[in-house]
Formats: structure tokens, C-alpha cells, sequence
């Protein structure tokens, strides 16, 4: 078992405070061993902050590039006035065919995607499959009246400036849940700002609640 | 230098130590069981506009107002709606599971006719036209034959349109053979009929009430309207009292302020023994006894003969130690009930064992009224009202024909109203044996069956069954493959209450006026017509006179003429409150002979000369079964997650069942601990019940809530049809129980039987 000696100092200068490699240094074998721990431990370190979160996503491109800016330009009421609160105070969420088509039935304009909107949705009379950023969970009901009407909030707020973009970003799409990046927030991490609007998850409820009313809320508040 | 083994352990440890300081495992745990909850086969709404709908629950006679939410075109919830004034936005368990109803596998998809033998399952699809003939040319021939009156028809209710409109076009066919279900409410009318000269329905404001005697009444399990009595139970407080009388320690009992064990089918000597006590102490209300009440001194007719009244009655027969003897309810708990009833400021007293659907006896019905009439809490608030049925817009008369009125005039098949039963209505229960002891052909060649399952629901199933196969012609309107729909020769589905229209008069046990309308939530699910529609489709095939009585293209049309006045207020809200509900325009007002309230009821066609028959009094009910043979006695108890009526217990309810209840297929039937000992059985040991009328195979639930030589069993299991979620669980407590007439009022009285246990 004795083997030679030159790799000892090696051994030593690389791992002075690991006991069990030091202690069978003798045999030379032990930076090897500390050699394979450090490769595992940086190529899953690498692996797992750097590509896990592409591997896990996979984007997607929306079915109309919608310029939202472009629209605000025109509308009188800013968001609400495609997306408006129903009579019983509901919200209308993403607008359907009807809404657009109200002025997309013959193009305004030139712009392709316009024309593809008219040809491939309106014409046949079938709804946008759009991808909505901001899709939660049917086991969690969410009030858009009581945030933006009862505590006058923003839309802003959690979506983000989406009123001022001109391109519909791609939309990213958990491969094993199905939701949208968005939710979770595209920092793996979840650290720093958040890139657009507010991440979704549960806990920032619950963050959110705790910070503006001083309590998280109760669970069938929104497990109703 | 060399890599081995070591190295590659070490190359793992290394990718575990790094892996846990990456997001992987945290984000993957997350998004794992997200995934979860996605999976394919996980029952979820279709993505799509949500809208709600307002109707009226028909599962039982609650009336409860519901909202649906719907995605698209499917009804995905049931809940309470807030503003309606019997629930208040809450429901039961039952309404709660109401989309089982609707989407469930025991529906009948299309109408259907028998082609094996009876009860075989066999059956051919064929099409509303074909149906429609079918009965028509049965109903024709029969008519030719001068036998418009074999017909009967059996309905869930007789309020509201759809009752009317069968009872209409029986009449304009020639049959007085329109016959429902038995309710404790065939009793309380008859008892204020005689007693107060009124007719209608008898609510309970226990709401504005402070002290609720319940002889057996099951207030917390299904009574009147069941979200009505969970709410005033949730809302229970100081301020008002329930004592629960009754053998078994039931759910009603244990929720109460106060529990009285008694001698099982002794209440009505209870309920005399209470007035004794209040009568002698002078704790009755003086001004009310003096002025507006008869029978209760002893009076002179006008023969000269002298009767005693009420009072000498119940000082002579019912003292405290006599009753307490007959019910083993102590004396001093009968004196200290007695005071507290009659101190308390709006004190209440209801009779009528479990649910309701047993009329029981009439003279105990009676007797426990008279306790209201004592504290003189009778058609005010906070006490016992006579309710009329709310009015609706009158129709033309009804022209018939020579055939019809001959039919007409014949007596019903049920007895009801006969010589000997002159005050009774119904008798359903007597139906089997009319026709199991008619000599020759059958009374009943035409049997029709609408929101009705009375192959399951009449005690005696084997000679109903019996009685049924005698039957002709046996047509079901089920929405469901029931019981009598699987032994019926066709099957015309209704739709199910969420698909169709149908007003829903006053709730059961309200004291205030309500109608009520069920509205189509959704689309008819499958190949389904409106048993209103149908009618009217017979009718106009009948031709003549019958066809001329019903001037309306739909029931819809129908319908709508009925609530002329309603109409707009009903579409909108769902329900209407009837006016001047609230004004109690009957307090101290009686339409008697005597214009009073009357103990000893004048109306009442009297068989004996005996006064102590013609006042309130305590007769036992016989039960069937002698005691050397059956040792114990064998009760029915009912639950609010158990259906017993027509409506089978959808699976929802089923699963919230204890397992001390039903155990697999096998139903419970609780035995107090030391009857158990006495026959040496233990807890969950299986056994066989035996009655006079039939055995069955059971479990022992050892429970201290029964009393001893008593065993009770639930009602509500034991389908032999419906789906395999419900079929062949438990049994029927109507194999084993057979009707017991009223000698007075001839409605059933059977609230037990005499059983025996026979050890596996």
C-alpha cells in the first residue's frame, strides 16, 4: 500500500483541513478523491444555476405579436378598456374575438401580424389561443376587483409596464406544470427585482398581504 | 495516481453536496406537485366564461334557494343563495351534491319500454311519440271499458303546478285517484283541521321562539326545511331552549339544551302528562283558555248531555305518576318540563318522529298540539301558524263527460275520504293491500308514478312488490332508474331539477309564504321531457273533453298563466315572498263550529260516543310482533347524510357515512351495551335482525344513546336499484316494517316493530 511519496505535499496544500484525505494521504489518493468531490460539486453547482432553469422552460411565441403600446395610443380609458370589470364585477381578463373585432374587422393598417389576426381568428370566428403571463392555478381564486378597485391599486403594480411594450415577449412555459415563468419569477432565485411585474407565487401573496394589511391572510381567502 | 471506486463515490457526494445548493430539488419539489394536480385524468372545469344561475333546490320540501356556477354549459357548483330567506346563502350537504343528480350514472337517458320480464332490466329505447301513444291507448282503453277510476297516479307532492296539473287531467279523465306520500304533515293538517277549522300547512317560527319542545322530532335531522334548521341550530343561544323527547340519543337529541329519554311510542301520554302539570299548577294561558278555546271545561250539547272537557280529562287520566310510569320519564322531569314550557315567553311544542315522512298518530299529533294551545301560541309569532297555500291565478272549470263524472264518483282506491277514514286525504300506504286482497282483477290497472319511488318508500316492500305486479300497466316519470322505474312496464324520464321549471310553493315547516321557482340551469342533459309537457301531450292524444280542460301549448305556457302575477318577480329573484305573510291574519281567529279552538273537535265524524276518545288523548300504537317471540323493539332513526324519501343518497353523502353506520355493504344497528351483554354480542360483530315482516343481515354497533331492549337501524339504505354506488349497501328498514293504519285517521302509524337478533 505504500506509494510514492512526491504527491504528499499535493495532498497536503490542497486539502489541509480534510481529515480523511490527509489522514490516508500516504496512499496519495486523497486529492484525487477531493479532485472528484470538487468536480461534482461545481459541475452540479454549475449545472443546476446555470442551465437547469433553460432546461426547465421552454418558450414559446405568442400567436399574434400584439403591440400593446400601440393600442394604449388609441383608447381612451388605458387598460380598462379592454380589459374592463363586468357589471358584477368580474374581470374580463384577457379581451376575447369579440372584443378585437369590434374595430379588426377589416385591417387598420398594414402591419402583418394585423392581417394574420384577421385572417387565421377573426374571419373564422375562433378565439386567440393567447398564452397568459399571469395564469394561475384553478384551485386559487384571485379578486382583480378587490386589489384595483377595493385598494386602488395599479395594474402596474404586478404586471409590470406591459401597457408601453411594443412585442409580445416569448412566452416561457414550465415544461412540467404548464404555467408561465412569470409565475415564479424569471431569477431562479428568486432575488432581486422582479423583471416583469410581480412574481405570482403563493409566498408573494402572502408577502405582499403581510407588508400593506399586517397579515398574510387566511388560506381560503384564496383556496376557496 | 490512481482513480477507483472511491473517487466515483466521492465524484456522487460531491454532485449531492452541489445539487442541494442549487435551485433543482427546491424548484422541482415545487413544480412535481403542481404537476400532480394537472394530471390528465384529474376531473377539472374546461377553461372558459363562468356565469351563475339562480333556481330553486327539489331534493326535498326545503325549497332552498341555490346559485349554479356554470363554465360554459356546465353546471360546475351548487351553492346557497344569500338573500333567499329560508337558507340564507347556506345549504345542506344533499343540495350541495346536487350536480350528481344531473351528471350521475342512474339517470334514465331516454324513454324507455320494457321488453324482458319485469324488473329484468331489459329495455328498448323508443321515442317520445311512441311513448306518448303507448300511455294514451292504455288510458283510452280503459276509458272504453268505463274504467276511468282504475287509474292512479302517485306524486311526490300535491303543491304547486305540476300536482295540479295531473289532478286536473285526472279529473278530466275520470279518476279520483290522485295519491302522495305520506308526510307528518298529513297529520298536522288533519289535527288543525279538526281542531282549528283550517286548512293549509302548519309552521313552526322557531326563530322568533324561545322554547322548542320537540316530541321526536328530527329538527337536526331533515325536518322541514334542513338549512333552515342548521342555521337556527348554529345560531343557537341563551336565549332559546330545544328539548329533544325521544328513545335515542339522535343527532337532534345530543345538539339540544336538553335531552328526555322515554318509553319508545309513549309521547303523546308525555305531551298529556305535561298539560296536567300546567293545568293543575293554572300555568296555561288564562286569557286565551277562557276566551278562545272549546272542550276544555265540560259542556252540555244541545241534547242536554253532559261532556267532559279537556281539562277532566287530563286531571283524571294523566297525572304526573301515571304517565310517568307509561313513559319513564320521571316526575319530577315532567313536572319541571311542564313549568318550563309554559313560563317561557314563546313556547312551541312539535310532534312527529325523525324526518317527517311518517304521519304517525293522529291522536298524539293532537295531544302534543294542545300544549301550544295551552300557552296559547297558535297563529302568532313565535309560535304555531296555519299557513294557506299561496294563490295562484284561478283556471277555467273543467268540463267532463258522462265517462269522467261516473269515474269521478267512484270512491278513491286508497280509502281516503271513504266511510271509514271521511277526514284522510291520502293513504298511500294502504294501496298494496287494497290490491293484494282484491278478489279478481287488480283496482288499479294504470298506475303512474311521478317524483315518487314508492317500491322503496312504503313500509312492507315485499307486498308492495306484490301489489305492484298486479298492476297492468305500471308507468314510471323517473328521472333516475329508481326502484319502481326498474319494475315499471315504461319509463318517461323528467328531466332532473336543474333542467327544468317548476314552481316550489312554501317550504315545508315555514310560517312564511313562499313560492319558489326551479329554473333550467342548463341544457337537458339527455333525451329527457318535462313530466308537465307529457301530461299535456296525453291529454291532447286523449281528445274530447279531456283535451278541451287543457287550453295551454307547453307547461311552460302553463305555468306561467299560474303565477300570472309572480312571474316577472320569480324569473328575476328566484323566489317570492307572498304578502301579508308576516300579519298573522288567523291569531286567535278559528273557523270551527265555535269560531275557538277546539279540544274537542266538532268536525269530526264521530265513530264512539266516548268523549275520551273524541278528546286528545294517549292510545298506543300496537306494533307488530309479539314480545315472547321478539324480545326487543326495532326503530327507524334518519340522518342528514342519508336521503330516505325518493331521492337516493348520491355518492357525495355516502362517503361522509361512519363506518360505525355502514361498514363496506353492511349496515349498523345500534344496541345498547347491556342488551348486547344479555345476548353476549360485541361491538361490530355481524348478525341477522329478524321482524315479523323480514330478516336482514346487520352489524352490532354497541351504543349508550338507545335505550335498552330497543335497537334502531338507518333509513335511507338497502336500494336494490339507482347505481352501483348505491345499490346493495345496507337494507331497506321497509323490508322489515309493515304499515300500521290509524284507526282514526287511517294514516300510518308504524314508528317501530318487535325484532329479535339471531347471532352469526
Amino acid at each position: 500500500m505504500n506509494t510514492n511519496d512526491q504527491q504528499q505535499p499535493v495532498s497536503d496544500t490542497a486539502s489541509p483541513g480534510t481529515g480523511d484525505a490527509s489522514g490516508k494521504g500516504k496512499n496519495g489518493s486523497g486529492w484525487i478523491i477531493l479532485l472528484f468531490f470538487v468536480i461534482g460539486l461545481i459541475g452540479s453547482l454549475a449545472g443546476g444555476w446555470l442551465f437547469f432553469p433553460d432546461l426547465l422552460y421552454s418558450e414559446k411565441q405568442q400567436p399574434i405579436d400584439f403591440n400593446h403600446k400601440l393600442h394604449m395610443g388609441v383608447v381612451y380609458e388605458g387598460c380598462q378598456s379592454c380589459h374592463y370589470f363586468r357589471e358584477d364585477g368580474s374581470f374580463s381578463g384577457i379581451p376575447d374575438l369579440y372584443s378585437c373585432s369590434g374595430c379588426h374587422q377589416y385591417p387598420q393598417g398594414t402591419n402583418p401580424e394585423e392581417k394574420k389576426f384577421i385572417e387565421e381568428y377573426v374571419r373564422p370566428n375562433k378565439a386567440v389561443p393567447w398564452l397568459v403571463y399571469s395564469e394561475q392555478p384553478d384551485c386559487v381564486f384571485f379578486s382583480h376587483a378587490a386589489h384595483v378597485k377595493g385598494a386602488d391599486m395599479k395594474c402596474q403594480t404586478c404586471h409590470g409596464k406591459m401597457g408601453q411594450t411594443t412585442h409580445a415577449r416569448p412566452y416561457q412555459e414550465n415544461r412540467l406544470t404548464g404555467y408561465s415563468r412569470d409565475i415564479w419569477g424569471y431569477n431562479i432565485a428568486r432575488l432581486g427585482e422582479p423583471k416583469y411585474g410581480l412574481r405570482m407565487k403563493m409566498n408573494d401573496c402572502a408577502e405582499c398581504h403581510k407588508k400593506r394589511t399586517g397579515h398574510k391572510g387566511a388560506c381560503f381567502q384564496c383556496h376557496q | 495516481m490512481k482513480i477507483d471506486r472511491r473517487s466515483f463515490i466521492s465524484l456522487g457526494v460531491g454532485v449531492v453536496a452541489g445539487t442541494t445548493l442549487t435551485p433543482v430539488p427546491w424548484k422541482l419539489m415545487d413544480d412535481i406537485s403542481i404537476w400532480t394536480q394537472n394530471w390528465p385524468w384529474t376531473p377539472v372545469p374546461k377553461e372558459g366564461a363562468d356565469t351563475y344561475k339562480t333556481s330553486v333546490c327539489t331534493l326535498c320540501p326545503g325549497g332552498c334557494g341555490i346559485q349554479v356556477r356554470k363554465i360554459m354549459d356546465r353546471a360546475v357548483k351548487i351553492d346557497g343563495l344569500p338573500e333567499h330567506p329560508i337558507n340564507r346563502g347556506t345549504l345542506c350537504p344533499l343540495g350541495l351534491s346536487g350536480l350528481q343528480f344531473l351528471y350521475g350514472p342512474s339517470r334514465v337517458k331516454a324513454p324507455m319500454k320494457r321488453v324482458g320480464k319485469r324488473g329484468e332490466g331489459k329495455w328498448q329505447e323508443i321515442s317520445w311519440d311512441e311513448a306518448v301513444s303507448a300511455v294514451t291507448k292504455k288510458l283510452k282503453e280503459l276509458r272504453e271499458k268505463e274504467k276511468p277510476h282504475s287509474v292512479a297516479w302517485v306524486a311526490g307532492t300535491d303543491k304547486g303546478t305540476v300536482p295540479r296539473l295531473i289532478g286536473r287531467f285526472l279529473t278530466a279523465y275520470g279518476s279520483p285517484n290522485f295519491i302522495r306520500p305520506p308526510s307528518v304533515h298529513d297529520a298536522y293538517e288533519l289535527a288543525v283541521y279538526l281542531m282549528q277549522g283550517q286548512e293549509g300547512a302548519v309552521g313552526f317560527d322557531i326563530e322568533n321562539a324561545d322554547h322548542v319542545l320537540s316530541f321526536g322530532t328530527g329538527l337536526l335531522q331533515g325536518w322541514g326545511a334542513p338549512v333552515r334548521m342548521l342555521n337556527i341550530y348554529g345560531e343557537q343561544h341563551d336565549s332559546r331552549k330545544i328539548v329533544q323527547i325521544e328513545t335515542r340519543l339522535s343527532d337532534t337529541a345530543a345538539k339540544a339544551d336538553q335531552w328526555v329519554p322515554i318509553n319508545p311510542g309513549t309521547e303523546g301520554a308525555l305531551a298529556l302528562g305535561i298539560a296536567h302539570v300546567m293545568i293543575k299548577e293554572s300555568l296555561y294561558d288564562q286569557s286565551f283558555i277562557n276566551q278562545s278555546v272549546f272542550g276544555f271545561e265540560d259542556w252540555t250539547d244541545d241534547h242536554g248531555t253532559r261532556h267532559i272537557g279537556f281539562k277532566t280529562l287530563v286531571r283524571e287520566d294523566y297525572s304526573p305518576e301515571t304517565v310517568a310510569e307509561k313513559t319513564g320519564v320521571p316526575k319530577a322531569t315532567i313536572e319541571k318540563l311542564a313549568r318550563r314550557f309554559a313560563r317561557a315567553d314563546k313556547p312551541i311544542a312539535i310532534s312527529g318522529r325523525g324526518e317527517g315522512l311518517l304521519p304517525g298518530s293522529l291522536s298524539e299529533c293532537m295531544a302534543v298540539h294542545s300544549l301550544n294551545a295551552l300557552v296559547g301560541n297558535i297563529n302568532k309569532p313565535g309560535g304555531v301558524s296555519v299557513t294557506s297555500e299561496p294563490e295562484y291565478a284561478k283556471w277555467p272549470e273543467v268540463n267532463i263527460d258522462m265517462t269522467a263524472s261516473r269515474g269521478m264518483q267512484q270512491p278513491r282506491v286508497d280509502g281516503a275520504g271513504g266511510s271509514k277514514y271521511p277526514n284522510a286525504r291520502y293513504l298511500l300506504h294502504r294501496l298494496p293491500e287494497v290490491i293484494n286482497s282484491a278478489k279478481g282483477e287488480s283496482p288499479v290497472q294504470a298506475l303512474f308514478v311521478s317524483d315518487a319511488n314508492p317500491l322503496y318508500t312504503l313500509p312492507n316492500t315485499k307486498a308492495t312488490k306484490a301489489a305492484f305486479d298486479r298492476i297492468p300497466f305500471l308507468v314510471s316519470f323517473s328521472s333516475f332508474m329508481d326502484e319502481t322505474a326498474s319494475h315499471s312496464d315504461y319509463i318517461l324520464p323528467n328531466h332532473v331539477f336543474l333542467e327544468r321549471y317548476e314552481d316550489v310553493p312554501t317550504p315545508s315547516a315555514s310560517v312564511q309564504p313562499i313560492i319558489g321557482l326551479a329554473k333550467p340551469v342548463v341544457r337537458p342533459v339527455y333525451n329527457t321531457r318535462h313530466v308537465g309537457d307529457v301530461v299535456l301531450q296525453v291529454a291532447k292524444s286523449l281528445g274530447s273533453f279531456v283535451e278541451k280542460a287543457f287550453p295551454w301549448k307547453d307547461y311552460q305556457g302553463y305555468l306561467k298563466s299560474a303565477l300570472k302575477d309572480y312571474w316577472d318577480q320569480l324569473e328575476e329573484k328566484g323566489f317570492v315572498k307572498v304578502k301579508n305573510a308576516k300579519d298573522f291574519p288567523w291569531a286567535n281567529r278559528f273557523n270551527t263550529a265555535t269560531g275557538k279552538f277546539e279540544f274537542y273537535p266538532s268536525a269530526r265524524n264521530q265513530p264512539s260516543k266516548n268523549d275520551k276518545k273524541a278528546l286528545p288523548n294517549f292510545s298506543p300504537v300496537p306494533i307488530e310482533g309479539k314480545p315472547e317471540q321478539y324480545p326487543l323493539v326495532l326503530m327507524p332513526y334518519d340522518a342528514m347524510r342519508l336521503t330516505s324519501g325518493d331521492v337516493g343518497n348520491p355518492p357525495f353523502m355516502t362517503k361522509t357515512i361512519d363506518d360505525t353506520v355502514l361498514k363496506g355493504q353492511t349496515v349498523f344497528v345500534e344496541i345498547n351495551p347491556a342488551t348486547a351483554r344479555k345476548i353476549g354480542a360485541s361491538e361490530g360483530e355481524r348478525a341477522t335482525v329478524a321482524t315479523p315482516r323480514g330478516r336482514a343481515k346487520v352489524r352490532l354497533h354497541l351504543f349508550e344513546g338507545i335505550a335498552p331492549g330497543v335497537i334502531a337501524m338507518p333509513k335511507g339504505f338497502g336500494h336494490t336499484a339507482y347505481s352501483k354506488y348505491l345499490a346493495g349497501k345496507g337494507v331497506n328498514f321497509n323490508d322489515l316494517i309493515g304499515p300500521i293504519s290509524d284507526p282514526l285517521s287511517g294514516l300510518n302509524t308504524a314508528w317501530g316493530i318487535r325484532a329479535k337478533i339471531d347471532r352469526a
